[in-house]
């Protein structure tokens, strides 16, 4: 297990942030914590990358205790914040030293990586500028491989695409796939389920501060109904004559649809269609409908704020 | 220190006098305040307020010390305003979750301000001479007298540093450090207490500013020092002392979400 957390709790004040968190984060493996913004998606990276104390709980970090070896933590991890955690007064180059200095490697080595990652990164050509000129996804760019220069096994990415144009996300993705082919653990929050079910093995839902579902995408999908196939008719004598044919339907009349469950593939649909024929009914329109992580995070979420 | 913590400081050093070269305005601010001082007292007050300087020494020799005090005050200010600019990049953040030696940071940004007043010191004695400051001091003098400010500098430096981290913004940096530039004024480094009214020269003679700048005055013009040395020394211990207890103290809380 790369993370193990058990009861994380933290507030600021009378705001509970954490309400008793228990995470599991299996090595070399993506996990996505999802949700929305106030969800407490930060606070649970900053207590996990040892910027902040939790107020209860444990939690063993990359093998290590996170109370009673933080030193351990910090050495085997790397964090990219929300927030680009650049030295917006140094280039490029001059960051990426810095961050080998601080990784204690030599001259040489350090050089070597810094030369390295300015490739990997596509930032050869800004390398001597200052930080402070960097478009959005130069930033992120450049944050990421700072995490990079000490050779962390196990990464936070806090947001990592949050503010990213189209084209810089996809970037962003493409070398978060890169990380994971070499093997490093990769614990990201997001609050976009695209990213998610692009990125993640396995994805928890968090929200006001508790973990409402947690499993891969399409264990989420599967979490709630939704799935169905929708005929509509051009007047309530077809929709009559349907509805009795297809028992088990949901009608609506004002809108003349027939809502069928079922995953709307092949067989369902030309089992329905034949059935359809037999009653000699026609239909003007039908669409499937398969429910999505977005359906999944809104039910998840919108309960969970009705029940406050 | 293990060699961790010395390479670490000297990395986080380096960062910082990086930081001065790329954005001099400051650390050349530092320096003009206290020359400025230097200046307007000399020509423009000098006349009336060199009449009450004891002994009828001159009015540059009785001044300078105080202004070498006030410029390592500047110093604490842009100490302050620095570190708390500082510790609101994410930067910082992800030093913190680094396995690094803890307080380089903070030990890179005293010593990058020890220097930066070093400098401010050196161009502030540079222009006291030009202006008629003569000191009667010999080198044991200079070299006293040079201990007393590097101490003097250490002190307001972690004094600046935990002002500044404790300020919310950036302009609270800059207030909290006032005391610190209007203080002289109220200690023997314009004017002797005794031309005071009484219960201001007992603020005068109470306070830091004055057994400082009488023993630096003592040093370089040959002044009576009496006991100020102990205290001067003493002041110096305890602000540095307290300074850096603070500034660990503050760098340790949970950084503002």
């Amino acid at each position: 297990m790369a993370i193990t957390a058990t009861g994380l709790r933290k507030s600021y004040g009378d705001h509970v942030v954490l309400d008793g968190l228990d995470l599991r984060v299996e090595r070399g493996t993506v996990f996505a914590l999802l949700g929305p913004n106030g969800a407490g998606k930060t606070t649970t990276v900053q207590i996990l990358s040892t910027l902040i104390t939790a107020d209860g709980g444990q939690a063993r970090v990359a093998g290590h205790d996170l109370d009673r070896d933080p030193a351990g933590v910090r050495a085997a991890i790397g964090v990219t914040g929300q927030f680009s955690a650049v030295d917006n007064l140094l280039t490029g180059e001059e960051n990426l030293r810095l961050m080998a200095d601080l990784a204690h490697l030599d001259r040489r080595e350090g050089r070597r990586t810094t030369a390295r990652l300015l490739e990997r990164f596509d930032l050869v050509e800004a390398a001597k500028k200052p930080a402070s000129t960097y478009s959005g996804g130069m930033r992120r760019r450049l944050d990421l491989a700072m995490t990079l220069v000490g050779g962390p096994r196990l990464i936070f990415l806090d947001e990592p695409t949050t503010g990213l144009d189209p084209r810089s996300r996809h970037t962003m993705w493409e070398i978060i796939r890169g990380l994971v082919a070499g093997g490093v653990t990769i614990f990201l929050t997001t609050q976009y389920l695209e990213e998610a079910d692009q990125l993640a093995d396995r994805i928890a839902v968090l929200n006001g501060g508790r973990l409402v579902a947690e499993g891969t995408a399409d264990e989420l999908k599967r979490l709630i109904p939704g799935g169905h196939v929708r005929l509509r008719f051009a007047d309530a004598h077809a929709l009559d004559l349907a509805a009795k044919a297809l028992g088990g339907a949901t009608r609506d009349d004002a809108s003349l649809t027939l809502d069928v469950p079922g995953d709307g593939g092949v067989h369902q649909l030309r089992s329905l269609l034949d059935r359809l024929d037999d009653a000699s009914v026609d239909v003007q329109d039908l669409s499937v409908h398969t429910p999505d992580l977005d359906d999944v995070f809104f039910a998840l979420t919108t309960e969970r704020t009705a029940q406050r | 220190m293990s060699t961790l913590a010395i390479r670490d400081t000297t990395t986080m050093l380096r960062r910082n006098l990086r930081h001065m070269q790329r954005f001099p305005m400051m650390s050349i601010g530092t320096i003009g305040m206290p020359v400025m001082m230097m200046l307007l007292f000399v020509h423009v007050f000098g006349g009336s307020l060199g009449a009450a300087t004891p002994g009828g020494a001159s009015y540059v020799d009785y001044l300078v010390p105080g202004i070498l005090v006030m410029a390592v005050g500047s110093g604490a200010a842009w100490t302050s305003i620095n570190i708390n600019t500082d510790m609101g990049e994410g930067v910082i953040a992800r030093f913190r979750t680094m396995a690094i030696s803890r307080y380089s940071v903070l030990t890179g940004q005293a010593l990058s301000s020890l220097l930066n007043t070093v400098v401010s010191l050196t161009v502030v004695i540079g222009l006291a001479l030009l202006t008629g400051f003569r000191p009667a001091a010999d080198l044991r003098g200079w070299l006293a007298a040079a201990g007393l400010l590097v101490l003097l500098a250490l002190a307001f430096t972690w004094l600046g540093i935990a002002l500044g981290m404790g300020a919310k913004t950036v302009a609270g940096a800059n207030t909290s450090t006032l005391p610190l530039q209007f203080l002289p004024f109220i200690s023997s480094a314009f004017v002797p207490t005794d031309s005071m009214s009484s219960g201001l020269a007992w603020v005068a003679e109470n306070q830091p500013f004055t057994p400082i700048t009488d023993t630096l005055r003592g040093l370089l013009v040959g002044t009576p020092i009496g006991n100020s040395g102990y205290w001067a020394v003493g002041w110096c211990l305890v602000i540095t002392a307290v300074g850096c207890a603070r500034a660990r103290v503050l760098y340790n809380r949970d950084p503002a979400r």
